[in-house]
């Protein structure tokens, strides 16, 4: 009885620990995160290389004749390139918005693209249909459980994932969507479909981190799909590895419109 | 016990973790006597740190990496080239019925006398559960078949109870659905990806497989390679690898002790250790940027720009302390609440003598009273220089489990508030040199799911030849499948979020 008390006085004392965002302003990156890459490739230097040769999972291509690409989507953001470009064409934003709807939009380089194209809500239809609540199933498709962890810790006590309605349920059967980690492992495939198949239509697909997005450190490896959308239709990516939950919470809010 | 014959050498190379030697100077056995000589040592004492294959042509010869906890020392030896069978070590060591099982997919060399010989990982295309599950038969035993797919945010994994009732007979766990493909895309390398894969063989152990990867190429390389003398990093990255290891200790055991709270529906340390957990993973943050330190360490130290400062130790220890004392009073909760302690005593015990006999590794083992930690047993780094007390807690039940993880994180958070008040004065990372040719570093690193083993063997021109991993998990599901023995099968949830093992640091 005594330690009941205890408990509901500190309670008591600690108040609501739910973090004001996105009413309020979004709590910051850690320092040293850096948040979201921009590239001007207008600023880089004649034939250079620098970029390409230290990324450890070829998210950067500098073809021929032609201005350096980044595709955020494979980015595990090691800072590698930031730090051997010599002329400064590749930056970190410190923003910790980087979900976008597209896989193109995750493409950075060309004029007029230096910088993410952010993630819009889904269609009035669909919206319509969901009301003020979103469920969903995860499927950890090969993910390492740094996506899955930075998942779940969207449902405790300081993000609170459940005000917004969105919650992750047991079947698949009761969701209306999958959020994906993971490069989606030869073995993993067929229970992937098999979860994608026994969700209701008309479902939504979350590619989480760069393993589900491109195959992150596993690209091109024989045991891995290089992502989800090999294997099922994805509305939106969230890039990192893993994304920072901040990042993650954007990408969700602004799937269903309560960010902008 | 039996005796090599007398042309080969008496006793396995000694070497000590984080060393490394020649491939010639590992002795070799042919394949019978070696299985024998390799029984003799785990007769006296010695645990299986890892058991391979090493591919020669269409032939195969088998490795043993050996600890020898109370002398400090690994030893390693080989067979000679062989093919197609060998006599099985597991009917006498029980400990190396999955490693014989890897041998098997991997190479195709059959260990006769093998009692449940099936795949570890590879699906054969019809998925990595199918095939043969141990049945109990009778009137009212039934089965009942979990995953993939779990109800929760978390890896997938087959799990095939046999029950009478609510009472579990046996529980088989097959795992395999995460494999990438780790193992083998490192063969011919180090390539620019193995740094970033290594990070994520176990994507919330990323500081303690780093350590492992960047140690064992550090002693690789360096003045006198392959003779025991290999380079090093530099003191200031080895204590920073040792703080950061702890920092993943201590927000996985928070984690875990507020899984096991949410579990039992005991919220109120549920919600403070969920929160607490976050708090550890943003130290590391503060260190590198990213909550499960990817990046921080690199081959030949960590990277450069991540000073840690005395302004940054001085926030970090602040922030330290809220997290310490917040775990006190969520941890004080638990043990004085007697509901919870009932639901955790005598839930999912592993007795000492079984917990040996299946070499568990980590809190697992500790929780059965066994001291048995590599920072104490095989220190490396900075361990060297500074020691963390051994936490064990007798009874192997849930409550013990639950209770190592409490005495570890008051161990490393003394060990932080220790070393941020003195980091050594030198430089973050020193250039790596080429690696010695023919030659094979063991590294191990006290993860805090227990012990991480790395080993590479070069080929002639000092690139990767073979790269094994063995992730603490590996040891470990045995152990939760034999907890499970004779509990209601609504203790299963339970008595797996004590062990919280990795799925994909088994499938690598």
């Amino acid at each position: 009885m005594a330690e009941l008390i205890r408990i509901l006085q500190h309670r008591v004392r600690r108040g609501c620990e739910t973090m004001a965002y996105p009413d309020g302003p979004a709590p910051p990156l850690p320092e040293r995160h850096g948040g979201v890459l921009r590239l001007d490739a207008a600023k880089c230097a004649e034939g250079c290389d620098a970029c390409v040769t230290v990324c450890p999972t070829e998210a950067i291509a500098r073809p021929e004749g032609r201005p350096a690409a980044l595709d955020l989507g494979r980015c595990v953001f090691c800072s590698a390139c930031v730090g051997a470009c010599p002329t400064g064409a590749i930056t970190k934003s410190g923003d910790h918005r980087m979900a976008a709807r597209a896989r193109g939009d995750l493409l950075l380089g060309g004029p007029g693209e230096e910088e993410v194209r952010l993630a819009g809500e889904l269609g009035a239809t669909l919206r319509a249909l969901l009301g003020r609540s979103l469920r969903l199933r995860q499927v950890s498709a090969g993910g390492c459980n740094g996506c899955e962890a930075d998942t779940n810790v969207l449902g405790t006590i300081g993000w609170d994932l459940s005000r917004f309605g969105i919650q992750f349920v047991a079947s698949p059967r009761h969701a209306d969507g999958l959020l994906i980690t993971g490069p989606v492992t030869r073995n993993m495939r067929a229970a992937l479909e098999g979860a994608y198949t026994a969700v209701p239509d008309p479902k939504i697909v979350i590619a989480v981190g760069a393993c589900a997005i491109a195959g992150g450190p596993f690209v091109g490896l024989p045991q891995v799909s290089d992502g989800a959308e090999s294997v099922v239709p994805v509305d939106l990516f969230i890039p990192g590895c893993p994304p920072h939950p901040l990042t993650i919470l954007d990408g969700l809010l602004r799937l269903v419109g309560r960010v902008k | 016990m039996s005796t090599p014959r007398s042309d080969s050498p008496r006793r396995f190379a000694t070497i000590v973790n984080g060393a490394s030697l020649r491939w010639s100077d590992v002795p070799e056995w042919p394949v019978a006597a070696f299985v024998d000589a390799t029984a003799a040592e785990l007769d006296r004492g010695a645990r299986l740190c890892a058991w391979f294959g090493v591919s020669e042509g269409a032939a195969t010869r088998l490795v043993a990496v050996l600890a020898a906890d109370a002398e400090n020392t690994l030893s390693i030896g080989r067979s000679e080239p062989t093919s197609r069978a060998y006599p099985a070590l597991t009917p006498r060591h029980a400990q190396a019925h999955l490693f014989e099982r890897e041998v098997w997919e991997q190479h195709g060399l059959v260990p006769e006398g093998h009692p449940w010989l099936k795949p570890v990982r590879l699906d054969h295309g019809r998925g990595p559960a199918v095939g043969d599950f141990f049945r109990v038969e009778g009137h009212e035993v039934h089965e009942v078949a979990v995953g993939p797919v779990h109800a929760g945010i978390i890896e997938p994994g087959h799990f095939r109870f046999q029950c009478a009732g609510e009472e579990v007979l046996h529980l088989e766990i097959a795992l395999g659905y995460q494999h990438r493909g780790v193992e083998e895309s490192m063969a011919g390398g180090p390539g620019r990806a193995a740094l970033v894969r290594v990070e994520t063989i176990a994507g919330d152990s990323t500081i303690a497989h780093a350590t492992a990867y960047a140690s064992a190429l550090e002693s690789l390389s360096g003045p006198e390679p392959g003779a025991g003398e290999g380079a090093e990093a530099p003191m200031r990255a080895q204590w920073l690898r040792a703080v950061a290891l702890e920092l993943e200790r201590l927000a996985n055991h928070a984690g875990d002790l507020g899984a096991l709270a949410g579990d039992i529906a005991f919220l109120p340390s549920s919600a403070a250790f969920g929160k607490i957990r976050g708090d550890f993973l943003n130290l590391t943050a503060m260190i590198c940027g990213n909550r499960f330190g990817r990046g921080l360490v690199r081959p030949g130290g960590c990277r450069p720009d991540l000073e840690l400062d005395t302004s940054l130790a001085a926030a970090l220890l602040g922030r330290l302390r809220v997290a310490m004392a917040e775990s006190a009073e969520a941890a004080a909760w638990l043990w004085s609440d007697s509901s919870v302690r009932e639901r955790l005593e005598g839930t999912g015990a592993i007795s000492r003598e079984m917990a040996e006999e299946i070499g568990m590794v980590g809190p697992a083992v500790r929780a059965c009273g066994i001291v048995r930690d590599v920072r104490f047993d095989h220190p490396a780094g900075w361990h060297r220089f500074a020691q963390t007390p051994v936490s064990v807690w007798p009874g192997g039940d849930v409550l013990a489990r639950a209770r190592v993880r409490w005495l570890e994180i008051q161990r490393s958070g003394a060990f932080l508030e220790e070393q941020l008040a003195s980091p050594p004065e030198d430089e973050l990372i020193a250039p790596l040199g080429p690696l010695a040719p023919y030659s094979i570093a063991v590294s191990l690193v006290e993860g805090w799911r227990g012990e991480v083993c790395h080993a590479a063997l070069t080929d002639g021109a000092g690139l990767i030849r073979r790269y094994k991993i063995v992730d603490p998990s590996f040891h470990n599901w045995t152990g939760l499948a034999l907890a499970m023995r004779g509990q209601a099968i609504s203790d299963f949830p339970l008595c797996n979020k004590s062990f919280n093992l990795s799925y994909c640091g088994v499938d690598l």
